[in-house]
């Protein structure tokens, strides 16, 4: 208020660099997709371009997501915007015509997505296998076990936390299933604490309270050195992780981007795809994360 | 400890390398959060003085509005802003779900309220005689409103820096209407909850240690430009 000329020339400068942000902002966003499609030759643009996938949080948390999608956008032209949220939300969420394609590991609920009318072209991707973890003293003494459900009965009995996605995902679909088949009723007592969020989350928490859980093995790979759990009861049949992905059906609205969809399917199954996702994750963890199914059944992968 | 000496160092290297991805993410979340608030800056000044300035039936209720949201949940406005925005929702044609516009309008209504009941507050604040004085000596209305809001400029930039603090740092509604994609919608909140849940601790901590610089940067500039009249 004392000097006005100064009081303007900072209010003047103030604007001014707001203004710089927002310009070179501006301009980096714009520059963005440019480079991308300079690299190689550019593939004639679709006429609608952006498709919704919606995926469950493992298969961008383990890192594939973001070796695959650039590939493909590069090939069709196509820009993917990949929601990493639960299997179930992402059902939900292509029931309602609000995502396009849909990546996720929840058969049961898959086959009722179906069923309703709601997907077409479900096709087989890859699979791996769910573990049950906990930590290294393994109190409730479940080390070796083959046997998924007894595994879990043993857990209850021992006074040991279990500790639950509870957001509906792939992951606590088939825990729930587990619990069913062993009668057991886990959900309100003190052992079994559910976190609502992802796997990755879910396992700070685990390694956190020294409690036991449910994870499929590349999440688990993926941030084993910083939650030091240990794979306690593995290799039983219904462990099965099986990824399909589906094209959301394009006659529940006309907003769905039908063809992208179906680019996105023929691109999961395809050879060089397939090939790409045996050898992910080998450098890094000296294991491969996912194996390839192109072209199989279900009943196949449970006979293997 | 070693974590938190682990994610300094990651911070000073990811800065001074120029990691490009992070670079992107720190401009993202710059540019969302400061175009948020330089329009709901405009548009709060402009509600907040109009509230301040007049009387008329129903304008205790529409103050308490306003006041109740300047402590509106980010998440709870991240998913009204979804539902509308949803391809078969009311604004569904616009097709701006999961872009940086869609992550604007969802911080300008977060920020909106705070710059509002700021500066509502400032300009009930000033004796009311200087209205009367103003108007006495001849200024015309815009003149009179144009010196009152000179006159609070102290409050109406703290009203920027609530509204910016409230902002960029904020992950509800950004996870929530922007969806956290690579390279086009994640900004450094969204990618601390990632990488935090990938158990990422160092890289979270690195980038939070980005965010926090970056948000003294910015209020350094305005408390700088808010003091300057004020120490001469």
């Amino acid at each position: 208020m004392k000097n006005p000329v100064l009081n303007c020339l900072v209010t003047r400068l103030l604007l001014a660099s707001v203004l710089l942000v927002l310009v070179v902002t501006a301009v980096g966003c714009g520059t963005r997709p440019a480079q991308t499609s300079n690299a190689t030759e550019t593939p004639p643009a679709p006429a609608n371009p952006d498709i919704i996938l919606a995926t469950t949080t493992s298969t961008r948390d383990s890192g594939l997501l973001d070796v695959l999608l650039p590939i493909f956008e590069q090939k069709t032209g196509y820009r993917v915007k990949p929601i990493a949220v639960g299997s179930g939300q992402a059902m939900a969420m292509g029931g309602r015509g609000e995502a396009d394609v849909l990546l996720v590991h929840a058969p049961d609920s898959e086959v009722k997505f179906m069923q309703a009318g709601h997907g077409v072209n479900r096709k087989l991707v890859m699979h791996n296998d769910f573990i049950i973890i906990g930590p290294d003293a393994d109190t409730a003494g479940i080390k070796g076990m083959t046997v998924a459900v007894d595994a879990l009965k043993k857990i209850s009995t021992s006074n040991a936390i279990f500790v639950s996605r509870g957001d509906n995902s792939g992951t606590h679909q088939l825990e729930l299933k587990l619990w069913k088949l062993a009668s057991i009723e886990p959900k309100g007592q003190t052992w079994y604490q559910e976190t609502g969020q992802g796997m990755g989350a879910t396992l700070n928490i685990t390694a956190e309270k020294g409690g036991y859980t449910i994870t499929d093995r590349a999440t688990y790979l993926s941030t084993e050195k910083t939650t030091n759990l240990k794979i306690l009861a593995e290799k039983d049949p219904i462990l099965l992780n099986i990824y399909h992905v589906i094209q959301v059906n394009p006659a529940k609205s006309e907003k769905i981007n039908a063809a992208g969809a179906r680019a996105f399917v023929d691109f999961m199954v395809g050879a060089d795809t397939q090939k790409m996702l045996g050898e992910f994750g080998k450098d890094k963890y000296g294991q491969a994360l996912f194996f390839p199914d192109a072209g199989k059944t279900e009943a196949e992968l449970g006979s293997q | 400890m070693d974590l938190i000496i682990e994610g300094i160092v990651q911070a000073f290297k990811l800065l001074f390398q120029g990691d490009a991805e992070v670079v992107r993410i720190m401009l993202l979340s710059l540019g969302v959060s400061l175009s948020a608030t330089v329009i709901s800056l405009f548009l709060g000044v402009m509600l907040g003085t109009a509230l301040g300035l007049t009387r008329f039936p129903g304008r205790r209720f529409l103050v308490s509005i306003v006041n109740t949201g300047m402590g509106a949940p980010p998440t709870v406005v991240g998913l009204i802003v979804t539902i509308f925005l949803w391809r078969n929702g009311p604004l569904g044609l616009l097709r701006i779900l999961y872009t940086p516009v869609a992550m604007v309008i969802a911080q300008c209504l977060i920020s909106l309220p705070i710059i509002t009941g700021f500066t509502l507050a400032s300009i009930q604040q000033i004796d009311r005689k200087m209205q009367l004085q103003l108007m006495a000596l001849g200024a015309s209305r815009m003149q009179m409103v144009w010196l009152l809001l000179k006159e609070s400029r102290l409050p109406l930039l703290a009203a920027v820096m609530a509204g910016f603090g409230a902002i960029i740092s904020e992950v509800g509604a950004s996870m929530m209407v922007g969806g956290n994609i690579t390279g086009q919608t994640r900004v450094l909140t969204t990618a601390i909850v990632m990488e935090t849940s990938k158990g990422e601790f160092a890289t979270a901590i690195a980038l939070s240690i980005i965010l926090m610089v970056l948000v003294y940067g910015v209020n350094l500039l305005l408390t700088w430009a808010q003091q300057r009249g004020k120490t001469s």
